[in-house]
């Protein structure tokens, strides 16, 4: 079984309090995770840790198989600023990034893979759109795109789905399977849990600290879903170091 | 011919028009574009900022040697560079954001200039300082001026794929590369680097004008990142030429003329400007099908 991602005793936090507690654990390589909790369970935090945006207050996370560019990662919010003038082909085209750097030309090999992303998220046509004239829906589409562009081993989506209709719903989970075929690594942050138990075979159920993990039929019991909502969230201002052995 | 006396005499018959329009050219090839990112990434105010930040370092410069180029042009970039990058890491290290970092640094550099310059020399010398003097530009000037404009252009043709995209989408950015911060200070080096450059010719308070009002133009005329750079670009030039031929004729200071025609340029694109002015959507034209 290859591991491509490993959780040593990791902590992650803000301002030295943890939003992750001493989690330990692997995700193997080509696993469709869902990581699923309750509201300030950790899930956007433990997302960053990994994208390489925050670094671990303790442990580590290792990366065995990919280098930490090979990982692609669609936050949140993604702040893009809309009032900017570039157009969906611009955008998804950033997806190259990391070969064609400051100067590389796109070749038409690559402009055809930009062209088959979009189309494969349901954008045809919408090429030469500027960005500021898309809908809520459109702007996730496009987004996916240059997922689908950066051709990364690890994919990371956080709330891919939140305030987009059940259509585009099935149009990019169907993106998303198809990366599963494709054996690529792809965790989600997902709050629908019948979207969960339909599409993602395996799910971490994290409330600051791992409640559960593995088959997702077995980890969204009624039992475990208790247990994690009934996690509190302790923010101390008075807070002692944690003195939990590394 | 009356039109050739007014257009092209006073450059044919006196030299130090001839320098005035070439600096003025070499400051519109580079500042403009420079603008043009300034207002996109939404920090209009930065020039200005800036540009009074570099006032202590020209006003050491100056204490130093007197009213030269060289103190004053090494004073000025070293002051602008301090506070740019100051703010640039403050900005990414503290809870403050980039406009509160900057202001406070830029505050207390006016400040400090303020009172270097008043350690010596008359308000006159002051003046010379605020508003430049296109007119008087020597060789080493105009030499400062198009090294400036080339690294200028050079330095933007390096970051434009970058820069765009740390405006557009910064936590992309961030998520694929480390550069971001890197290029946030480049950019601001090269804004410092035009404004020490500008404000020999044109002065510290117009030397933002030059930069900023061409884009802000621009922007209101395009929609189109290239188009608007070059457009910016070309007002920029047009305010050079047309500002100096008019305070030429009318005996006007030059700077604030060259500033004048620029702003008129601009109130034109806000009335008119197909991307964005007043006018646009006034007309109302029957929606699309699709």
């Amino acid at each position: 079984m290859d591991i491509a991602i490993r959780f040593s005793d990791l902590t992650l936090g803000y301002d030295r309090h943890p939003a992750v507690h001493h989690l330990e654990g692997e995700v193997e390589s080509g696993a469709l995770l869902a990581v699923c909790g309750p509201n300030g369970a950790g899930k956007s935090t433990l997302l960053k840790g990994i994208a390489g945006t925050l670094a671990p207050l303790a442990g580590s996370i290792a990366l065995p198989r990919v280098k930490s560019r090979d990982i692609a990662y669609l936050p949140q919010a993604a702040d893009i600023d809309k009032s900017f003038p570039i157009d969906v082909f611009d955008v998804v085209a950033m997806g190259l990034w990391n070969r064609c750097g400051l100067f590389g030309g796109i070749s038409r090999s690559q402009t055809a893979k930009i062209r088959a992303a979009i189309a494969a998220v349901g954008l045809e046509g919408f090429e030469a759109r500027a960005i500021a004239t898309l809908s809520g829906g459109q702007l996730q589409r496009m987004l996916f795109a240059r997922l689908l562009v950066q051709d990364a081993a690890i994919i990371l989506l956080d709330e891919p789905f939140t305030a987009i209709d059940s259509k585009t719903v099935a149009d990019l989970i169907s993106v998303v399977s198809a990366w599963h075929a494709d054996h690529r690594t792809v965790l989600a942050v997902l709050h629908d849990l019948d979207l969960v138990r339909e599409y993602f075979p395996q799910t971490l159920l994290l409330a600051r600290e791992e409640i559960a993990k593995g088959k997702t039929d077995a980890v969204l019991t009624p039992e475990n879903l208790f247990k994690a909502r009934s996690m509190i969230e302790a923010f101390d201002r008075q807070a002692q170091a944690c003195a939990r052995a590394a | 011919m009356p039109l050739h006396d007014f257009l092209i005499a006073p450059f044919a018959e006196f030299a130090f028009m001839r320098r005035a329009l070439a600096g003025s050219i070499a400051l519109a090839i580079a500042g403009p574009p420079l603008g043009v990112f300034l207002i996109l990434r939404r920090m209009a105010l930065t020039g200005d900022a800036v540009g009074h930040a570099i006032l202590p370092g020209a006003a050491l410069g100056y204490l130093a040697a007197g009213l030269s180029l060289g103190p004053m042009t090494i004073g000025g970039l070293a002051a602008g560079l301090i506070v740019a990058a100051g703010s640039g890491v403050v900005a990414r290290t503290t809870i403050l954001r980039e406009d509160a970092s900057l202001a406070a640094f830029y505050l207390i550099s006016l400040a400090l200039g303020v009172t270097i310059v008043s350690l010596r020399g008359s308000n006159i010398d002051l003046l010379h300082v605020l508003f430049g003097s296109v007119l008087a530009l020597d060789d080493a000037t105009l030499i400062l001026l198009a090294s400036i404009a080339s690294l200028t252009l050079s330095g933007l043709a390096i970051l434009y794929r970058p820069l765009v995209l740390e405006t557009v989408d910064s936590g992309f950015l961030a998520s694929v590369s480390k550069s971001g911060g890197l290029v946030q200070i480049a950019f601001l080096a090269l804004v410092v680097l035009n404004l020490v450059g500008a404000f020999q010719a044109i002065g510290t308070l117009l030397a933002v004008g030059m930069m900023m009002l061409p884009a802000a133009s621009a922007r209101l005329i395009t929609a189109d990142m290239t188009a608007m750079i070059g457009i910016a670009a070309a007002q920029g030039m047009l305010a050079g030429y047309a500002g100096l031929v008019i305070s030429f004729h009318a005996g006007l200071p030059s700077g604030p003329m060259i500033i004048l025609i620029a702003g008129l340029l601009y109130l034109l694109a806000l009335v008119f400007g197909p991307a964005g002015g007043l006018l646009h959507g006034v007309k109302p034209r029957r929606h699309l099908e699709a």
